[in-house]
């Protein structure tokens, strides 16, 4: 092959190809086998932003972060060996929660693949589970092809994470590149054509339900489908219930929305579940979460389940109709199709239900004692996003979590980012260092525990490096691994085995790290802190030392049905 | 022990697989990741270039599920579970056999089964057969008296009877050569309207 002028090194055609794919921004570290990657990029860093992190599994969370705000790919980048397997952990996360992540990794020359070289780890067999696909790529000429589809298999469909492992010499290698090649792709892989049949059919199961509820998970959101949800809803008066990724699919302050179902969702929403006649489930997959024990799980429900992912539908529970398109294809197929409706008297059961249960809620209520409560700082943070707006939430995994969604009015699609499907620790901080670089006009907040943010708060560090100043983080320092602890308690005769956790100032370490900190210790100081975090032109952190034993209810045991909720201690609903 | 030999239960899978490196292995590792034993795997060429065939006996009662999955694979072009359907299956087996004074006795069983003596050597006769899974079966049980010294199955491989059910070609040229434009953040952005909706 004669070398033009139009020849470029692989690594320049990974820039390349990152741009045409519209990538403005990515996240990771560089290290040997993927330095000619980071030797190229400095040429295109004006378009191409790359962000350091401080630990690849930060860099993963980032990219994370940002695709879940912004819908569109996620890429983060990590070296071979260590910096390939750190990114194991967010490729998990992206593939349970279905994010579209491209995670780039360096790899050991071609020659010395399979020699147990050097930082050499075999990451497309350790990520063959947990990725939509993945690709080995040992010539430069590869490059542009394999980046065009990695992306395209990413983001559509149901979208999810790709890895591409890229050999040092491949990097290095020049070519001239084709650009021009079409995706060559099974058909049955792209989206799927909406099967009208089946919407009339679901349509006419809905015209003669009784005490119908649609259930809205993650893939009304990923579609962009929440204003056909919240259409459909209207028209027919069918009240909504969401799952936990379902939160901002369908407002919560409005009258048909029942709020969250689950293993911490409320009680009448779970006994809504257990009543209903049909069950529509658009975009969700029936998580154990969701579920609880799948063979008592609405047991006088016919079931509709309306998913991207052909693979889902049947999967966990016997399904009536099964729709297999996007969300919005198929909400807005029913909009054509649905005639008006009206469920006040099933409405009416429900809320008289959930008034019937309110004295016995008091699990929603601060009790009465002069310790900071969770309660209290999620009724702050409540009030204070009822009062300004631009705002993006990022949660951990723990009981924090879980407070935060049962506490805070939601209402927005993408305004609340957690880690569902995996449940990873840690995920927040980082998540919302992408989110708030794909939104520097919003703030972004963070709801994390003591654990969780013991994990990846070095990553404050990268938000000081970049300028990251719209990140408030708020720890919900219990002092204790929560979550796990209030199951030792409820299940386990209080043994809290390896749960008591200790830590550092946090309001200092913060202080070390060059962002505000702010230490909350009683009720009263709540508010004032939070719109001092609001008002600070900088990220901020503060540290709410709250009572260390408070309990997260309503909870399903694990493996009961969700009609079985513990509502305290001592007592079911 | 006569009759402790049985035929795979369990479900028969066709597949088609573009030829890469590493299909068999994602393939593979959806019945892995459940604990599921492959009783038998044969993979080779298809009619066409690029495309793999495989047939799996997977000893499991249910396999909807994997099948669904297998058929999500971003290299698998058909897969499908073909243990109801009318198929033709077949085996090849290289049996060697303890060969002395019973000589005779080999050929004549080899002869029933219209095996073919693929070698004589030193006190050894190494036959071939193929035939249905029942008929190999069959077969080895019958020479176990003699003293099987070492037995090779290919695994077993399947075809549906009648019209071309999973043809190669057809899936080749379904093949979707589709370029989606590149976007701008700002056009992807607009798409995904409700993404940015405001309070
Ligand atoms: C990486 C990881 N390790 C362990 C767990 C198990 N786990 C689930 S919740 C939890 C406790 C979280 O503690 P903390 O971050 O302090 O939050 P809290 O529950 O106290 O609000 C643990 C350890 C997990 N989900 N992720
Ligand atoms: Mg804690």
């Amino acid at each position: 092959m004669t070398l033009t002028d139009d020849s470029r090194t692989g690594a320049q055609l990974i820039c390349e190809a990152l741009l045409r794919e519209g990538v403005e921004i990515m996240f990771g570290i560089p290290g040997g086998a993927i330095m000619p990657f980071y030797h190229a990029m400095w040429e295109y860093r004006t378009q191409l932003r790359h962000v350091l992190c401080r630990h690849e599994q930060g860099a993963g969370h980032a990219a994370e972060g940002y695709a879940r705000t912004t819908g569109r790919a996620g890429v983060c980048i990590g070296t071979s060996g260590p910096g390939a397997t750190n990114l194991v952990t967010p490729i998990a996360d992206a593939w349970m929660d279905s994010t579209p992540l491209i995670a780039i990794t360096g790899q050991v020359s071609s020659a010395a693949l399979g020699t147990d070289a050097f930082q050499e780890t075999d990451i497309t067999g350790i990520t063959v589970p947990i990725t939509k696909h993945n690709y080995l790529v040992q010539r430069a000429e590869d490059i542009p092809y394999v980046i065009k589809e990695a992306f395209h298999l990413a983001r559509t469909g149901r979208p999810g994470p790709v890895l591409i492992d890229i050999t040092k010499d491949a990097q290095q290698a020049r070519t001239v590149p084709r650009w021009d090649q079409p995706l060559r792709l099974p058909r049955h892989k792209s989206a799927r054509v909406l099967d009208r049949g089946a919407v009339e059919r679901a349509l006419t199961l809905l015209a003669g339900a009784k005490r119908p509820l649609i259930m809205a998970g993650n893939g009304v959101i990923q579609a962009g489908a929440a204003a056909e949800l919240r259409a459909l809803a209207e028209r027919t008066g069918i009240p909504v219930i969401t799952t936990l990724h379902g939160k901002g699919a369908f407002p919560e302050s409005h009258e048909l929305s029942l709020g969250m179902s689950g293993m911490h969702g409320w009680v009448h929403v779970n006994r809504a579940i257990q009543e209903c006649d049909v069950l529509f489930n658009i975009g969700g997959r029936f998580d154990d979460r969701v579920t609880g024990k799948v063979s008592t799980f609405a047991p006088r429900a016919q079931i509709i389940h309306a998913d991207i992912d052909f693979t889902e539908i049947g999967k966990v529970v016997p399904t009536s109709v099964g729709i297999c398109a996007d969300a919005r294809a198929t909400l807005a197929c029913m909009l054509e199709l649905a005639p008006a409706g009206n469920h006040a008297a099933w409405l009416s059961r429900i809320r008289d239900n959930q008034r019937e249960h309110e004295p016995h809620q008091a699990y929603r209520r601060r009790p009465n004692t002069p310790t900071l409560m969770p309660h209290d700082v999620f009724a702050s943070l409540d009030r204070s996003f009822h009062r300004h707006s631009g705002y993006r939430v990022v949660t951990d995994v723990g009981q924090h979590q879980m407070w935060a969604a049962q506490l805070i009015e939601w209402g927005r699609p993408r305004s609340h980012i957690t880690s569902g499907g995996s449940g990873t620790m840690g995920f927040s901080i980082p998540a919302a260092l992408g989110a708030a670089l794909a939104f520097p006009g919003e703030t972004i907040w963070v709801i994390v525990g003591d654990g969780g943010f013991q994990m990846t708060n070095q990553e404050i560090a990268t938000m000081v490096q970049e300028d990251v100043r719209n990140v408030k983080i708020a720890v919900i320092n219990n002092g204790y691994l929560g979550m796990v602890r209030q199951w030792q308690e409820l299940f386990e005769g209080a043994r809290y085995s390896g749960t008591k956790l200790t830590g550092p100032d946090i309001a200092l370490l913060a202080e070390a790290y060059g962002v505000r900190g702010i230490k909350v210790e009683r009720p009263d100081d709540a508010d004032k802190a939070i719109e001092a975090a609001w008002a600070h032109d900088g990220p901020v952190v503060i540290d709410f030392r709250v009572e260390r034993e408070a309990n997260v209810f309503p909870i399903v045991p694990a493996g009961k049905s969700i009609g079985e909720m513990m509502v305290t201690a001592t007592a079911s609903a | 022990m006569r009759g402790a030999r049985k035929v795979a239960r369990g479900h028969t899978i066709v597949a088609l697989l573009q030829d890469h490196p590493g299909v068999l292995h994602r393939a593979v590792s959806l019945l892995r990741r459940r604990g599921y034993n492959i009783a038998s795997l044969a993979v080779g060429r298809s009619e066409v270039e690029g495309v793999s065939r495989m047939t799996l006996v997977v000893e499991q009662e249910d396999v909807e599920q994997v099948v669904k999955q297998l058929n999500r694979l971003v290299e698998v072009l058909q897969v499908d579970d073909v243990t109801h359907d009318p198929t033709i299956e077949r085996e090849v087996v290289l049996v060697k056999v303890a060969a002395g004074g019973n000589m005779q006795s080999i050929v004549s069983v080899a002869l029933g089964y219209s095996a073919t003596i693929a070698d004589v050597g030193m006190g050894t006769m190494l036959l071939e057969l193929s035939g249905s899974p029942a008929k190999v079966e069959g077969f080895l049980e019958r020479l176990s008296p003699f003293g099987i010294l070492e037995a090779t199955r290919t695994g077993r491989i399947a075809m549906v009877r009648g019209r071309a059910t999973h043809s190669a070609a057809e899936l080749v040229s379904d093949l979707v050569a589709s370029t989606p434009a590149p976007q701008s953040p700002e056009q992807w952005l607009s798409q995904a309207d409700g993404i940015n909706g405001t309070n």
